[in-house]
């Protein structure tokens, strides 16, 4: 490759200069103040990411994530083959539309070649997106030699649909690329129903006469639209980022698929603003990395702090649960043997007197009476879950004590009725030491 | 004394044509259990992820040595591979999404820091992390075959080039010390923990071969040519086999040749078609890795699309036979000898009846003449072990599957015609109350 194409890979919106922006400048760009031209990129990126984080979740939903990343690779063949056929043909080889159109139809193909691939071979998915993105890729590369050793130095502008680049970038293209992520998010949002019926249960979908193979083909037809639109601002390796992040950031906050659409498309259209943005006002910010990043940040934030399924809120969870799992070990043998007094840590003894289970600090201290009557009804519980289990469930005596262990602190006293009833039910008496502690 | 032409290719073509082979080889043989294992798309996110790592050794190293940049691209690998594993297991983010958040944040991370070197006038050139300058990997041959043989040559060959041959080197050695753990690893992990392979650490071990090749490879010949060598020799030969070892073999002669192939395609055929310079190798190598995957899902002898139909139309054909012998059995059971051909025609589900007839004649099973049928000695055995299956099938699906009388004829319509043995029973009425023909010997 020709080396003088690293200092241009991707320069930023701005013209190179490398001082920091001034609050004004800040205020104007992200008030959208700042002239025509940057005003329309930043208003296509922000569509670009609402139109990519919607399509994105039913891609999750439906796992098709790297499918994306198939397509968008897919679609450089189309581009630089439009680009040789429109020269050939003596039009402006580099105009826009042209060039999308390409990276559609390959985009298609590429489809259609995962699909031919997955119905009459043997290949599993994986391999058949690795096959057609690289060999989509490698075409692409090979036309890509063929313009730059026939063409002369026009073909220097293709090499930003693979980094993508928001500096060359016109008025007309931008509310092109604008233009296409609308289109594609408002046909995601009308078959929004249809499509979440799909994602959730293909079977259900079909018996209500809703066809899960075309509106599976809309899901992959609206990756495509959203693949191109963004081609130019970010390029074709990292437009799946804007497909795969955003739902994937969306799903640690919410369990419901209509909040999962809208959180998705607000951290996909903060993430193209911001992107934009950044990329308008410092030098040598691309677009898409800027826009990558600020997405990925969203996405390590919740994933830590997300409340039910981030990182911290599982620890927390989990340490609580042992922690109670390790007092009612302790109070279940406090209660059983009362002159035995194990070793145990400090912070054990030190929950069990901030509990109100025992009267002090030290290993010797016996239980109090709310400390008694939880040791009691662990005991209890256990006893019961080993019954159980030996009883009804047919388990070996020698492995019961292994597993009521483990689940005697998840009992409710709904079940433990039950078990009861049951045991009673199947003709075994209940041990003289559980009738005691029940009455 | 060496002639010029050959002294011309040795200088331009051997060594980019040694490294396309290096790499063909290596990941070709690593593809396999990443294909098995359903986990192809590893090594994509590996060969783009690797870009920050190789971007920051530079900017600390401040220099270009094929070492410096290793280690900074097999860091950054390595980092990804545990940043996946990371977010699949603690975030409980589906693996393909996974795969997706991490290696697009890396690259992203990667394409800015490139840009801010840049800015520091550093020459370091994106595009070839991701299609590769094979075509750069040349060296002035000297011009005596006594020179070209000597010490003084080896330490001319460029250090992709020795990187590459010693990662085949170490690749195959892999392959060969941990192929029985691979294999029972990549089948059935739980198998391998109770034969006390820990399957974990193979996995492992697997994911550092993977990044050692992109890592190893990228310079030479880019990302792309990497993920295609991963994915599309394993795949073509998984679709001519069913054994591992015939299919590692396999993926390792397409990997050859797709490199070699590939390879001259790329510098031969633009001074065919009068262009001016050749065309980037490693993107027609991996089209012809591609071109391979297509030929195969077609014409392989035992999964292609081809053999499919050829088995199909064979099976169709069988039925069709079948289905005729039976009709003229149970004819000739109600008393009618012969049957004439447009009664039958009716009740066979075939489109071109005569050409049955023609095939069940050449199998010698029927007589006919140009309006009736009639069965031979060995036609009316034929029929009898069919209508025997049909009606044991009837039976067996009443009395033991509880299916209603009136519903039964359809399924062992059927079941009739799979290849089942002999059946069997001492069973001699029919639900229907037809007798059952007797067992043949």
């Amino acid at each position: 490759m020709n080396p003088t194409l690293a200092q241009s890979v991707t320069p930023s919106l701005k013209q190179v200069h490398d001082e920091m922006p001034s609050l004004r400048e800040v205020f104007d760009t992200v008030t959208l103040q700042s002239g025509f031209n940057t005003n329309a990129v930043i208003v296509a990126a922000t569509l670009l990411g609402i139109a990519a984080g919607i399509i994105g979740a039913f891609a999750l939903l439906r796992k098709r994530s790297l499918t994306a990343d198939a397509l968008s690779h897919a679609t450089l063949p189309g581009i630089t083959s439009a680009f040789l056929i429109a020269s050939a043909m003596g039009l402006n080889a580099r105009s826009l539309p042209v060039l999308l159109l390409g990276a559609t139809i390959s985009g298609i193909l590429g489809v259609v070649c995962i699909h031919l691939i997955l119905t009459y071979t043997r290949l599993r998915e994986d391999a058949a997106i690795g096959i057609v993105l690289s060999v989509f890729f490698g075409i692409g590369v090979v036309l890509l030699s063929v313009i730059q050793s026939t063409a002369t130095s026009s073909a220097a502008g293709l090499n930003h649909f693979i980094y993508g680049q928001t500096a060359a970038m016109l008025t007309n293209d931008a509310i092109l690329m604008g233009a296409i992520a609308l289109i594609a998010a408002v046909i995601a949002i009308l078959a929004m129903k249809e499509i979440t019926i799909v994602c959730f249960n293909e079977s259900f979908a079909s018996v209500t006469g809703i066809p899960a193979s075309l509106i599976d083909g809309l899901i992959l037809a609206l990756i495509v639209l959203v693949t191109v639109s963004g081609l130019q601002a970010v390029g074709l390796i990292l437009i799946v980022a804007m497909l795969i992040i955003p739902p994937a950031a969306a799903r640690f906050w919410t369990d419901r698929v209509r909040m999962l659409i809208i959180l998705s498309a607000l951290i996909g259209a903060l993430s193209g603003f911001v992107g934009a943005s950044v990329s308008a006002l410092l030098p040598r910010k691309p677009a898409g990395a800027v826009i990558v990043l600020c997405a990925g940040s969203i996405f390590v934030i919740s994933m830590l702090a997300a409340p039910a399924r981030g990182v911290i809120a599982q620890l927390i969870r989990h340490a609580r649960l042992r922690l109670r799992i390790a007092i009612d070990h302790t109070l279940e043998s406090k209660y059983e043997y009362p002159e035995q007094h194990k070793k145990r840590s400090f912070s054990l003894r030190a929950f069990l007197r901030v509990k109100g289970y025992t009267d002090s600090l030290h290993t010797t201290s016996a239980l109090t009476q709310s400390g008694i009557a939880r040791g009691r009804r662990v005991r209890r519980n256990h006893m019961l879950w080993e019954q159980y289990l030996i009883s009804c469930a047919d388990i070996a005596p020698s492995h019961v004590d292994w597993s009521v262990d483990q689940v005697e602190h998840i009992l409710d006293e709904d079940l433990i009725t039950r078990l009861e009833n049951e045991i009673r039910a199947s003709g075994h008496h209940l041990d003289s030491n559980l009738q005691e502690t029940h009455s | 004394m060496i002639s010029e032409q050959l002294r011309q290719y040795i200088s331009f073509d051997l060594f980019p044509l040694t490294s396309a082979i290096c790499v063909a080889l290596s990941c070709g043989l690593i593809g396999n259990h990443l294909v098995l294992r359903r986990q192809s798309m590893m090594g994509d996110a590996i060969s783009h992820a690797v870009l920050p790592g190789l971007v920051a050794a530079f900017l600390l190293a401040s220099s270009r040595s094929p070492m410096v940049m290793f280690l900074g691209a097999g860091a950054s690998a390595l980092v990804t591979v545990g940043l996946i594993e990371l977010v699949k297991r603690l975030g409980r983010v589906e693996p393909g999404a996974a795969m997706g958040v991490v290696f697009s944040v890396m690259f992203a991370l990667g394409v800015l820091m490139l840009e801010q070197a840049a800015a520091d006038h550093v020459d370091l050139d994106a595009s070839c992390v991701l299609y590769g300058q094979l075509e750069t990997l040349f060296f002035v041959a000297p011009a005596q075959w006594n020179e070209l043989f000597s010490v003084d040559t080896l330490t001319h060959i460029p250090t992709q080039v020795s990187t590459l041959v010693g990662l085949t080197i170490i690749v195959i050695t892999f392959k060969i010390v941990f192929h029985k753990e691979l294999r029972i690893a990549s089948f059935d992990p739980g198998l391998a923990t109770t034969q006390g392979i820990h399957a974990g650490f193979i996995t492992v071990l697997l994911m550092i071969m993977t990044a050692a090749c992109a890592v190893a490879s990228f310079e030479a010949v880019g990302s792309i040519l990497v993920i295609a060598m991963l994915i599309c020799p394993a795949s073509t030969a998984r679709l001519c086999t069913d054994r591992l070892s015939t299919q590692i073999k396999l993926s390792a002669v397409f990997a050859i040749s797709a490199a070699i192939i590939g390879y001259l395609l790329a510098s031969f055929a633009p001074e065919m078609l009068d262009m001016p310079s050749s065309l980037n190798a490693a993107g027609m190598i991996s089209v012809v890795a591609g071109a391979q995957v297509a030929l195969a899902a077609v014409a392989s002898p035992s999964h292609g699309l081809i053999a499919k139909s050829r088995r199909q139309r064979e099976l169709r054909k069988t039925i069709d036979i079948e289905d005729l012998i039976g009709l003229l059995y149970r004819a000739k059971e109600t008393g009618s000898p012969r049957s004439t051909i447009s009664s039958i025609t009716p009740a066979m589900n075939t489109k071109d009846i005569n050409q049955t007839i023609t095939n069940a004649a050449r199998q010698g099973l029927i007589t006919h003449t140009d309006t009736t049928l009639e069965l031979t000695e060995s036609g009316l055995q034929t029929g009898a072990k069919i209508i025997r299956r049909h009606r044991l099938w009837e039976g067996y699906l009443v009395d033991q599957a509880n299916i209603r009388l009136d519903n039964v004829h359809d399924i062992a319509e059927q079941l009739e015609h799979l290849p089942t043995d002999e059946p069997d029973s001492d069973i001699q009425i029919d639900p229907h109350g037809r007798p059952v023909p007797p067992q043949t010997h």
